[in-house]
Parts: structure tokens; sequence; C-alpha cells
């Protein structure tokens, strides 16, 4: 095992606000371990702990069999950890900031570049650049490589991509499928569900407690319910109306359509039905597979 | 040591890199030094004195014109009575009023003793002070003058002691002797203690310290090497400084210039202690700022430079004599004024070592790497 939490507690403000209420979890070496949770779900106490930043109240966790507190020395040596916000120093440049963090760690861009290369080559233009000139993308490639460059044997990425633009968003997940191939293992949180998929496992947090475990076919495919998506050009009106009926079990806007599952199996015609009665036509009705969102929705509500 | 080298080269880009700041640094204290000893002044002139005369004798006119004379005072003007007299200090027109009675002359001539009055506006305590004094002393030779001319010289033959003083070290009482050295400790004093605060506060608010923090460096090696670019700040600005007051007032120290210098790292050791502690405190810059102004602006004020730590009561003295620029503005004052030794210091010397060796070791011990 990479990565073993076992039964790790954390609480701030004298015991009365539980960050982490006995979580146990272990990561496989080579895997992409995604953490999924609205914000205050307790991911980053949860990094901070495994990075030997945060001391646990209770518990134990272990990374590559490294104690988080007798270890701490060997883990600050193994490991890489990109905070959530962009934490390199703004005033220097691009390749300062990269040969700082080599020198830190007693190595050399050289050493390791093999690692880096895919990435670097994307940035290497603007190897003069200061860090704060760069763009959001860039920033987080920059990030990447710092924490990649003495060569660490897991990687903890505290929602790497918020706030970069799509293309660079995929560019960023092509570089982890890589590292992945050559066998580092990653914990990654995201508020993207494009990207949770693809992560080899996911654990679903929220309030400080792991709510599931379990690949993301799996979650998806435990959808206890049939899913049906109302596509019309008033959506307003008619989510209400489907919040009004009285089989509806959940209801809420999914992108540009409506996304409704109802106690009593059904089908299409009698939510159709239903719906033209209250006045609306022009809409349509079809049955859908759920993603992994409506899995994520689905178990928070309960 | 690798790293270190490392750290300190990183440290000095940065510094470099921040124009605005360090030419701050460097042209503010200048600035200051140059400013401050003009206009921080105590020798006070253009008082101003109303005077209202009852006696319009030959010598009430005589005792004005000996008062009007000495150059400290500036007759604002003459008042029929107490009351308008009364009003030019209200309008602020007048700080003194001096008032002879009537008969003045007459009276002194025959009981051979009389009285004038004296009233100080004391808001400027300073200014009513020193003014008070000077009137005092003028009014006490004025009256030596009556006696050698009135009395019969020798029918009344007083022994008298007459002290006779020298200024030592500073012979002529230059105010500017006394004052530089002292503004270039208390700058000395703010650059070192808060700018080393700041950059370190600087790396908590970027959340450029989490990434130190979870790196393999050692905690001494990181804070060596952030205090090391501002030992080296503070003994540049410091030069600086000795070459202003050489430059501008003339001030040339008498002492070894290797015993200020030996002096000014220890300083720099136990202030950028202070900063490392305060920093250590401190989240935001916010923070830092205000706790730092708290330190400073004490030390600015109670360790002596304008003002004398002797003259003090008993417990300010003991409360001064753990602050770290007290110790150091006499060891600058001794050295530059009187050359005093290694030897002559070493007491305030060890006082400010051990000041450092504590803040320094609290500090250490109150930096986490771990929350």
């Amino acid at each position: 095992m990479m990565i073993s939490v076992s039964h790790i507690t954390k609480t701030y403000n004298k015991g009365t606000i539980h960050a982490i209420n006995d979580i146990s979890f272990e990561v496989e070496k080579g895997e992409i371990f995604g953490l999924i949770g609205p914000d205050g779900a307790g991911k980053t106490s949860l990094f901070r702990i495994l990075t030997t930043l945060l001391l646990a109240d209770s518990g134990e966790a272990k990374v590559n069999d490294w104690d988080v507190v007798k270890d701490y020395k060997k883990i600050r040596n193994g490991v890489g950890y990109m905070p959530g916000r962009f934490s390199l120093y703004q005033d220097l440049s691009v390749e300062e900031n990269l040969n700082f963090f080599a020198t830190i760690f007693d190595t050399t861009i050289e050493e390791n570049y093999h690692l880096i290369k895919d990435i670097y080559e994307q940035i290497e233009p603007f190897k003069d650049r200061r860090a704060g000139k760069l763009s959001g993308g860039m920033k987080q490639k920059l990030a990447l490589c710092c924490a990649l460059i003495h060569k660490p044997v897991v990687l903890f990425l505290d929602e790497p991509t918020t706030g970069v633009d799509s293309v660079s968003r995929k560019e960023f997940w092509d570089m982890l499928m890589k590292l992945k191939a050559q066998e580092i293992t990653i914990l990654v949180s995201t508020p993207y569900m494009d990207e949770a998929v693809l992560c080899d496992r996911l654990a679903l947090m929220q309030e400080g407690k792991i709510l599931t475990i379990d690949t993301p076919e799996k979650i998806r495919a435990s959808y206890p319910l049939q899913l049906f998506a109302v596509k019309t050009n008033h959506t307003y009106k008619v989510l209400n109306e489907l919040r009004n009926y009285k089989d509806t079990e959940s209801c809420f806007a999914f992108g540009d359509s409506i996304h409704v599952t109802f106690k009593t199996p059904t089908d299409e015609k009698t939510i159709s039905k239903y719906l033209s009665d209250k006045g609306d036509t022009d809409l349509t009705v079809e049955k859908i597979e759920p993603t992994i969102e409506d899995s994520f929705i689905q178990m928070l509500k309960n | 040591m690798r790293t270190l080298i490392f750290l300190l080269e990183k440290e000095f880009r940065q510094m470099m890199r921040n124009k605005q700041l360090m030419s701050l640094l460097i042209i503010a204290p200048l600035i200051q030094l140059i400013l401050l000893p003009l206009a921080a002044n105590y020798s006070v002139k253009n008082i101003n004195i109303a005077i209202v005369d009852n006696d319009h004798s030959t010598i009430s006119q005589r005792m004005i014109h000996k008062i009007t004379a000495s150059g400290n005072f500036r007759l604002t003007g003459y008042a029929n009575n107490y009351n308008d007299a009364l009003k030019m200090v209200e309008e602020d027109k007048a700080d003194l009023i001096l008032q002879i009675p009537a008969n003045f002359e007459k009276n002194l001539v025959r009981e051979n003793h009389n009285q004038v009055y004296l009233a100080i506006n004391a808001i400027e305590g300073t200014k009513a002070n020193l003014g008070g004094g000077y009137l005092a002393s003028i009014l006490r030779d004025f009256n030596e003058n009556i006696r050698v001319n009135w009395v019969n010289p020798g029918t009344n033959n007083t022994p008298q002691v007459v002290v006779a003083s020298t200024n030592w070290y500073n012979p002529y009482m230059n105010y500017h002797l006394y004052i530089v050295p002292a503004i270039l400790v208390s700058l000395i004093t703010s650059i070192s203690a808060m700018q080393s605060a700041f950059n370190i506060v600087q790396e908590k608010e970027s959340g450029t310290i989490e990434q130190i923090n979870v790196s393999p460096i050692r905690k001494h090696i990181f804070i060596t090497g952030k205090l090391i670019p501002f030992l080296v700040l503070g003994i540049f600005l410091f030069t600086l400084g000795l070459l202003a007051g050489w430059l501008f007032y003339g001030i040339v120290p008498v002492g070894k210039l290797y015993v200020l210098y030996i002096s000014l790292v220890v300083y720099l050791f136990t202030m950028l202690g202070l900063g490392l502690l305060i920093s250590t405190y401190s989240n935001s810059h916010q923070q830092a700022l205000s706790l730092s102004f708290f330190f400073i602006n004490i030390f600015n004020i109670m360790s002596g430079t304008f003002n004398s730590v002797d003259s003090m009561p008993g417990w300010a003295k003991t409360l001064v004599s753990v602050f770290p620029p007290s110790h150091f503005i006499r060891i600058t004052r001794m050295v530059m004024l009187k050359g005093s030794s290694l030897a002559d210091i070493s007491g305030h010397l060890a006082a400010i070592f051990l000041i450092g060796l504590i803040l320094n070791t609290w500090a250490v011990l109150n930096y986490h790497k771990t929350a």
C-alpha cells in the first residue's frame, strides 16, 4: 500500500468542528485516487495530515510505509505536494523556481529531467518569465514540475486544476496519466466530474466522512433509480411543476436539461402527459444513464 | 551548506528584484538621517515674550533690553496690563509674560529688594521650561550687575563660589553630535526588526512556506538563510549612515570602527531575532506591522534617543535595560563621541547578546514546520 489511512480524526476549535471524522482508506501503488466532495468536506486537512503539515488528533496514517508522525522526515523527502493555491515564488522566474526546489531537495534539474520533460517542454519557452506573470494553466504546470523534480513516490495534488481553462485541464490530466504509467501514486482532489471519472478509484467525502469508495463505473452503476432527462425551453417553470408532482423523488437542473427521478416506476409518457396538462407541450422526456455527478448528488442527499 | 548558499542566492535575488522596496530602504533612512537632526533641536529660539511694564523706569528698560539682546527671545509687544498680555497668550502671540510692578526702580533702591512676575504658557512643555529657565538666568545675571553697580563693593563683600564647567567629549554641546548616532540606531532598529519579520510573513501569505515545510530543508538552515541577507543590509545601511553623518554633520567617530561594527553585528543578531519572533506570531503583514510598530515605537521613545534614560523613574530604567536599542545607543555614543574601547562597552554588548540569545531561541522554538 502506498497510502494507508486508518481512523484519522482531526478537529478544530477545541474539538467542536470535525474537519475529518474517523476516516480510513488505502491507495495502491500506481493508482490515481480521487477525493471528491463539497468545500469544507475535509479534503485539504487530509492532504495536510498526509504531507506532515498537520497533526491528526487520533488515528494512523502511512505514506509508503512511513508513519506521518514518526517518519515525517522521510515523507518530506519522498513525496511531492501541490497545495490548492499557487505557492511558488512569484518574483522568481520559471527556471529559478524549478532550480530552487531541486536544490532544497538536494537534487538537480538534470537528474530527474526525464520525469518532467513532457511538462517542462510546454513551459520552457517562458523559462525566463516570472512565475507570477504566467497564465493559470502554465502556473499549474510549473507547480507540477516543482512537485516532481525530486522524483517523489507519491504525489499529493489538492485541486490542481481549479481556475484553469478546459484545454489546460485536459493537458494536465494527460500528464497525470503519463506519471501513473511511471508507477507514481497520485492522490488528487477535484471539483470537476469530468476529471473524477479519470481516476482509478474515487472517495466521496462530506463533512469529514467518506460516503463511498469505489471505481467511477461502479459508483455510476450503483445509482438506485431510473433517471429521466427533461429538455424544455422553460426550464424554471417545468422544474417547479415537476417538483410539485406527487411522485417526484428528486428533481434538479443539470446543464441544459432537468434530471428527475420518481418514487415508483414510471415511463416517459406519464411524465409528458402530466406536463402537457400543465400547459408545457414543447419538451422532450427520455430515460438516461446516470452520470457520476448524478450518483454523487444522490449520495450527498441521503 | 549548499542549500544555505542557494537559499541566500534566492533571497538576494528576490531582494534586488523588489526595486521599489530596495530604493525605499536605502533612500528613506538617509533622508531621515539628514532631516531629523536639523529639525530635532533642543536649543529653543524665538520664544515670544509679552511685557507688562508698569514702571517705565531706566532699570526696567535696561532689563527688557538685556532680555531681547540675548537672542532667545522675541519681543512681541508691550501690554498695558496683565489681562491684555494674557490675551496675547490666548491668541498664541506670546509664550511668556513678564510683568514689572509699578515703582520697581524706586522700591528696589529703597528696600534693596523687589519682585517681577513671570507667567509661562505651558502648552508646549519644552519651550516653556527652557524659556522660563533662560529668562530666570538672564534675570539672575541682571541682579548681579545691579549689586555690583549699586552696592558699595568695599563694604559688602560676600564671598562667592563660582562654578566653572566644561562639557567633556562634546565641548560645544553640539546637539548633532548627540542625536545623529541615536537616530542612526533607531533607523537600524526599525529596518532590521521590521523587514525580517515582513519577509518571513510574506512567505506565509503567499503560501510558499507550505512548499518549504514539505521539503527536507532544516529549519535552522531556512532561518539562517532568512537572517543573513538582513544582517548584510543592516551593515550596509549603518555604513551609509556613518558616511552621511560625516558628510552632512562632519561627525567622525572618535573610537575604533571595528568596535562599532562588532557591536552592530551583535545588535543586528538581536533585532533580527525579534523580527523572527514577531513573524512566528503573525500570519499576515498587518499583524506583523502592528506588532513590530508597537515594539519599535516604545524602543524609539524610551531608549534614550531624545531624552535621557537616567532621568527616568526607577521602574522605567529597569524596563529600558531590557530594550536592546538603549544599550546600542549608549555604545554608539560612547564609541563615536568618547572613543570607548571594546572593554569599556563590554557590559552593554553582553546585555545585547544575552537578550538576542533569548529572542532567537524563543523564535526558533516557536517556529513550527507542522501546524
